[in-house]
């Protein structure tokens, strides 16, 4: 029974992990319906840009480079929204589908280049090894904690962004009808960068607590852009609370499979997600009125 | 000089030329009726100048500038604002929402607040906190209308006002309209209805098959002028 109990409480703390995989596509789909394949490899990208910059400046931990790291992403996906993906918008959902494949291949293949197909690991100091103990024998760590915490925090701060900022305001307005956002004065190309920018920047936290949590590698990109899917499908488009409960559903599922047999963990998490397919194709959370 | 000035305007979609060489101007402080049938060219003369429809930049000047191919998210800051046909409205946003749309472009206030739209139509502030999806078709008009006001507009274009609401509403929302009109802001009007446009209107222009085919004052026109210019027969 114990067991039980600890396999859900860690599935549902790798939840935060996913969540924090899923918020930025989440935020990407709901502006701009968006869909951005090379998500995943974005997030590899911020694993190895904080791996790069702790080693150039020497930094205890890899949190520290967030400070540098989220600035430059914000700027990276303003840029590439502005310059690559906002041409490919429009009425065909596919064109963006293709282009993002595309960016998908050449952000491995650079990678590649500059740091070899060698599995990187961040180091998260005794974070990563110290936890609290609960009653029962249970126990907690700190890192999956923090993890938790970070991607709640996360995705408060974009819900505030959407829900309570005239940015916001302009996001949804431009969701519901981008011409007549238009007519009241948004420039949709400049808010879409913007909408991009802020996407990357989750993608580099993310970036950092997958890289401490396990090995990395340039190809490691596929794997995250799945759980970040299934997330935002379970919890249902659009809804930010409702990724995040799809990245814990996804998490217990996994870890309700790795207890039945270690070959089953991603198994169970694929499972779960096609069963909520069946049961509730829009999702647990849709957005009303979608 | 005319507060909107338009010369030799013509408009494409692809290579469906929708409007050939329309000349057009209003007065500050005018308000001017566009009435023809339906496919005469009416939206898209509305959505060249709001920048929606891209045509030559000479073509159209607007409180002595060119505005002609400037994108609509800039036009709105140069003080022109439209009424859409079919209000399209933002369903997801609440009423108060819409309405702050509506002043997205503003740095700085002017006469249209929250306040002054909510005392033109009282009923808003009752449903303000209401997604504006859920409201009548009058009251939508009323939200398109007041989103509209709150850029605080040189120049004010409806499309399509009175389509699809009850004889009651359309009543009210152009008793409205006399109001906006008597703190000086210009209108154009692109109205099915021909009487109640010959009834605000201190000039009417007819367009047919993308061309003007007829303007005047209203009191100037005879029934039949305005039948064959409308209909082409």
């Amino acid at each position: 029974m114990t067991g039980l109990l600890d396999t859900i409480i860690q599935g549902i703390l790798l939840g935060g992990l996913y969540g924090l995989f899923a918020a930025g596509l989440s935020l990407a789909f709901g502006v701009m319906r968006l869909v951005n394949v090379a998500h995943g490899d974005f997030i590899v990208l911020g694993a190895f840009l904080a791996l790069y910059v702790q080693r150039v400046l020497n930094l205890g931990s890899p949190f520290t480079t967030l400070v540098i790291l989220i600035p430059v992403m914000f700027v990276i996906g303003y840029v590439i929204q502005r310059l690559i993906l906002n041409p490919t918008l429009g009425d065909d959902i596919l064109r963006p589908v293709l282009v993002t494949f595309g960016l998908s291949v050449i952000v491995e293949n650079v990678l590649l280049q500059a740091f070899s197909a060698d599995s990187q690991k961040l180091q998260g100091g005794s974070l990563e090894i110290t936890s609290i103990a609960l009653p029962k024998g249970l126990a907690v760590g700190w890192f999956p904690l923090t993890m938790m915490a970070v991607c709640v925090a996360v995705i408060a701060i974009l819900q505030f962004i959407m829900y309570r900022t005239k940015l916001g305001r302009a996001f949804r307005a431009t969701s519901d009808d981008g011409m007549t956002a238009g007519l009241m004065g948004v420039n949709s190309q400049h808010l879409f960068a913007i909408a991009t920018g802020i996407t990357l920047a989750t993608v580099m936290v993310a970036g950092v607590f997958t890289g401490i949590r396990a090995s990395f590698d340039p190809n490691s990109g596929p794997d995250r852009l799945i759980f970040a899917f299934e997330s935002v499908i379970i919890g249902g488009l659009g809804s930010l609370w409702g990724t995040l409960l799809g990245g814990v559903l996804l998490g217990v599922a996994q870890g309700i499979g790795a207890r039945l047999s270690p070959d089953w963990q991603i198994l169970a998490g694929h499972l779960a997600f096609l069963v909520v397919l069946m049961v509730k194709p829009s999702g647990l959370f849709p957005k009303r009125g979608d | 000089m005319s507060l909107l000035e338009i010369r030799n305007l013509s408009a494409h979609y692809g290579d469906f030329q929708a409007l050939y060489e329309v000349d057009f101007h209003a007065e500050q402080g005018e308000t001017v009726a566009i009435i023809g049938a339906n496919g005469a060219g009416k939206s898209t003369f509305l959505k060249s100048i709001s920048g929606v429809v891209r045509v030559k930049k000479e073509a159209i000047t607007f409180n002595g500038e060119a505005i002609g191919g400037v994108r609509s998210c800039d036009v709105v800051c140069k003080g022109v604002a439209l009424v859409p046909e079919g209000r399209r409205l933002f369903t997801s946003l609440s009423v108060e929402e819409n309405l702050l749309m509506g002043a997205y472009s503003q740095k700085q206030a002017g006469t249209w607040t929250l306040e002054t739209v909510y005392e033109l139509f009282p009923r808003l502030e009752e449903r303000r906190k209401q997604g504006a999806g859920t409201l009548s078709g009058g009251e939508q008009q009323m939200v398109a209308v007041g989103r509209a006001l709150m850029s605080n507009p040189k120049l004010l274009m409806f499309d399509e006002l009175s389509l699809g609401l009850a004889p009651k509403i359309i009543l009210h929302i152009y008793e409205t309209l006399a109001k906006i009109r008597a703190l000086g802001t210009t209108m154009l009007l692109v109205e099915q209805d021909i009487r109640q446009a010959l009834n605000v209107a201190d000039r009417v222009y007819c367009f047919q098959e993308g061309r003007v085919s007829l303007q005047g004052r209203p009191q100037d026109l005879t029934q039949d002028q305005i039948s064959r210019a409308y209909f082409g027969v």
